[in-house]
């Protein structure tokens, strides 16, 4: 195949990708929406607020062995996928995650395909500009999240992945798209495939802690509160903390690791393996700021609410790195193609 | 009653106090994050080691900021004292912070597990079984359990056994932080014993490694510049590859590779091998490595007095501007009767003249062209330093046009010869090579970073993801089975640092390895309970 079809291909799968993950959003967004019992229509504020009262019996009534103490909720066991949790589902909110679910694994299959139809018509990792770089990492986030599904029930996580995930190829086909092109001459070594694919997991493990760190957030604003929510319908704050902790224990390694190998990279290149380019800097902060939340959350007398931020910080500096840095800062890492 | 004595703090509890302020968890935190903050305005300002030019021109830009930024250090803000407080506060406070720590791990790799407590089974994780076999078979049977799934295991009375694994998490912690530790010395020891230059070098021309050489040359406090080994590499040839298929949208004449060809010899004048230097691809001498960070165009200029005599020929070195190697530079001939003459401007691979002035629309030297200007004067008046690239016109006067005020341009394509008014002679251009921009560095501090870098990961791997637990077990005779063979109570509790979701499963892990379902009596408690006892 032509280099020329091998590139329409790949568009072609990207947008088909970008196609079935929306539905799998809205699906998913469904999921969340009917997982609520029907809401109230009585306009009277006093009707209302019986009804709500009312509601609130029926919704606790059907849990075995009522509510557990500190606000736990039982729709969700994170661990495993308990089936009693399912039959308290409405019908229509558990189709909505089945088809969910079917979507965001085809959308993953066909965003996979576009990327490595990518690869093939340059010859190399597509990991050379930002374009390249936004659908590999999108790609590893979706590869992430399904991967992950199949051993817990993560359906309550399906949206705040897809939605990123779109702004992200969206971005990518609209703002960063270039050309297939050859690499510059610097970006030509092994280091390359190492360094960024590294790089790109872990950025993609720590936005996923990030989206669970913010629904810890949140949720721990809605726990003991008396407000409707479908969060409500969401594990537990303190089983959302863990979580996310545990997404940040594998990728601040990785992290770490991009950043040596980055380091050995440019030492072969530049001459020095470390030059305090913008985007080195940039690297080191992102590392200071994950390992200030790692000791965070092990120094007493902190809050764990306030170790989420600091994480959620280190992702504001992610962001930063790759959106900010790359386009704007003048350095030895203006790959972007922009 | 009616006063309360404070406690008086002399100075050494003031200095405890601040010991102990400096080496909290909670103070390395505020550092951690003040760090991270002070890390991001040398990425934001341009930093004068870095890009000195780019750092001058900011400071120009804006007279009052510029001032007022570079006085408080930001434009050196990684050589900075406030930046340097927070990372030593750090690293002081890290130490003050480990070694105590170090301490208590090393005594508690030499200590047995505490006393298993009367009632493990109280624990946050447990389990509690009767089984077959009398209380000493049973425990027997635990100890062997618990030492395949490499407990360290103890006993502090007949009837329990305490068991506790998981110390490579300490360990690995410890690792880390001391590993941090290391790669500092590693920079450190790079800064001081170091050193770093650069040098143009023409096709052609040879290098030998001694300082007077350099055109930069930047040795750490404690390097001999005159104990340099003078290995010399001479440059043959210089391939430079761009993209020239304009079907590539917005990438036509963009870098694709770089390589020079070199000859190097170990000694002056010893045999010499062929290396290539690439970008990716250093050449590693037995004094310093040597990349290849730049290269550019050296026409081939000759300047004749109004006899025809040589009065200069070199390929002289210009520097490129854009991408298109639009190039400047200079020409000095000190030698020129009457007065020294000096040609400045640019030089231009595939030269052409727009609207703007001459530029260049293509890397590769297609159509070479030089514009220059004519001065005459004096060329190094007070014998100070200056830039080869450009000239000193503070002694020179600007040739003009023959009867005008205009100044003299001189465009003259490659193989042309241009007299120069006024008999003063005449220059060619005959033809245009190459230089390698070569940078030659030693850093023997990168060793030791790179190995502390790869013990801090591994430590960090394991503090991550090793688990400290420790499991008791207490065992007493029950009831006796119907036919009156022994049975035994055993009842088992999990201790886990920090929360630990694993502490139940492997309990029941480890009770089901002992008592296989076939052995458990009918009264004991199936796996099934333990979602019951582990919260």
């Amino acid at each position: 195949m032509s280099d020329l079809a091998l590139a329409q291909l790949s568009m072609a799968s990207l947008y088909s990708a970008m196609g079935v993950l929306t539905l799998a959003m809205l699906a998913y967004a469904a999921h969340l929406a009917w997982l609520l019992p029907a809401r109230s229509e009585a306009k009277d504020l006093k009707a209302a607020q019986a009804a709500h009262a009312a509601e609130r019996q029926r919704e606790l009534a059907p849990v075995g062995g009522g509510p557990t103490a500190g606000g736990e909720h039982p729709a969700y066991e994170v661990g495993d996928a308990s089936t009693e949790a399912h039959d308290e589902e409405p019908l229509r909110a558990r189709k909505a995650a089945g088809i969910a679910g079917a979507l965001s694994i085809l959308g993953t299959l066909l965003l996979t395909a576009a990327v490595v139809l990518r690869g093939l018509e340059v010859h190399r990792m597509p990991l050379g500009n930002m374009f390249e770089f936004a659908i590999t990492g999108a790609m590893f986030v979706m590869l992430a999240y399904t991967g992950w599904s199949l051993r817990r029930d993560l359906r309550w996580l399906g949206v705040f992945i897809t939605g990123p995930v779109l702004i992200t190829l969206g971005m990518a086909v609209t703002v960063w798209y270039v050309d297939a092109a050859e690499l510059m001459p610097s970006l030509k070594s092994y280091w390359l495939v190492i360094h960024v694919t590294i790089a790109t997991i872990a950025m993609a493990l720590f936005g996923i802690g990030a989206a669970i760190n913010g629904l810890y957030l949140w949720q721990d604003r809605v726990e003991g509160g008396t407000t409707r929510s479908f969060m409500n319908r969401l594990p537990a704050a303190r089983q959302l903390e863990k979580l996310a902790y545990g997404l940040h224990v594998i990728a601040f390694p990785l992290w770490t690791f991009t950043v040596i190998a980055g380091a050995i990279w440019a030492r072969q290149a530049w001459g020095s393996y470390w030059n305090w380019d913008p985007k080195e800097v940039w690297s080191f902060v992102i590392w200071v700021v994950y390992a200030a939340y790692l000791h965070a959350r092990v120094t007493s007398g902190w809050r764990r609410q306030n170790a989420a931020m600091i994480a959620l910080a280190g992702f504001a500096c992610i962001i930063v790195n790759y959106g900010i840095v790359n386009v704007f800062f003048v350095g030895q890492h203006s790959y972007s193609g922009l | 009653m009616s006063e309360v004595t404070q406690p008086q703090l002399g100075l050494l509890g003031w200095l405890r106090w601040m010991w102990r302020q400096l080496t909290s968890m909670r103070t390395a935190l505020l550092l951690l994050l003040l760090l991270a903050i002070a890390a991001v305005p040398g990425s934001t300002f341009p930093q004068r080691s870095i890009n000195a030019t780019r750092t001058a021109q900011w400071i120009a830009d804006h007279p009052t900021a510029g001032k007022v930024l570079d006085r408080l250090g930001f434009f050196e803000v990684y050589a900075s004292p406030w930046f340097a407080a927070i990372y030593l506060l750090l690293f002081v406070s890290l130490v003050g912070c480990v070694l105590p720590r170090a301490k208590v791990h090393w005594k508690a790799l030499r200590t047995r597990p505490p006393r298993a407590p009367k009632h493990p089974d109280r624990l946050g994780a447990a389990h509690v079984v009767t089984v077959d076999g009398s209380p000493d078979q049973v425990l027997e049977q635990w100890r062997a359990a618990l030492r395949r799934s490499r407990f360290r295991v103890d006993s502090h009375d007949e009837s329990s056994v305490s068991a506790e694994k998981g110390y490579l998490k300490e360990t690995g912690n410890l690792l880390f932080h001391l590993a941090l530790i290391g790669i500092i010395v590693g920079v450190g020891w790079g800064h001081v014993f170091g050193w770093k230059g650069d040098v143009i070098l023409p096709e052609g021309k040879t290098f030998a490694n001694t300082i007077s050489r350099y055109d930069t040359f930047a040795p750490g406090p404690s390097v001999d510049v005159n104990d340099l080994t003078p290995w010399t590499v001479t440059l043959t040839r210089l391939d430079a590859v761009f993209e020239d298929d304009p079907a590539v949208k917005g990438q036509l004449g963009m870098p694709r590779d770089f390589t020079a060809h070199v000859d190097y010899a170990r000694d002056p004048g010893g045999a010499a091998t062929l290396e290539t230097i690439k970008v990716n691809h250093p050449l590693e001498t037995t004094d310093g490595t040597v990349f290849l960070l730049g290269n550019g165009y050296a026409p081939h200029i000759t300047v004749r007095d109004a006899t025809g005599t040589v009065i200069y020929s070199d390929a002289t070195p210009f520097l490129a501007q854009d991408n298109n190697y639009k190039s400047v530079g200079a020409v000095k001939v000190p030698g020129a009767t009457p007065k020294d003459l000096g040609f400045a401007g640019l030089f231009l691979p595939t030269g052409t003249i727009t609207s703007h002035g001459p530029t260049s629309i293509f890397p590769q030297p297609l159509d070479p062209y030089l514009a220059l200007t004519v001065f005459e004067g004096e060329l190094f008046p007070d014998g100070a330093p200056q830039s080869v690239y450009s000239l000193d016109t503070s002694h020179l006067t600007q040739l003009t046009q023959e009867g005008t005020s205009d100044p003299l341009r001189l465009w003259i394509k490659k193989g042309q010869t241009m007299e120069l008014p006024g008999g003063r002679g005449s220059i060619t251009f005959d033809g245009v090579d190459r230089w390698a921009g070569l940078s030659i560095r030693t850093d023997p501090g990168k060793s030791l970073t790179l190995a502390a870098a790869l013990l801090a990961l591994a430590g960090l791997i394991a503090m991550l993801t090793v688990r400290r637990r420790r499991v008791f077990v207490r065992v007493s005779e029950a009831q006796p089975g119907p036919d009156g063979s022994p049975r035994t109570l055993v009842r088992v509790g999990g201790l886990a640092k920090d929360d630990d979701e694993g502490m139940g499963e492997v309990l029941t892990d480890l009770a089901e390895r002992v008592h296989p379902r076939t052995s458990t009596g009918p009264s004991a408690a199936r796996p099934k309970d333990r979602r019951t006892t582990d919260e």
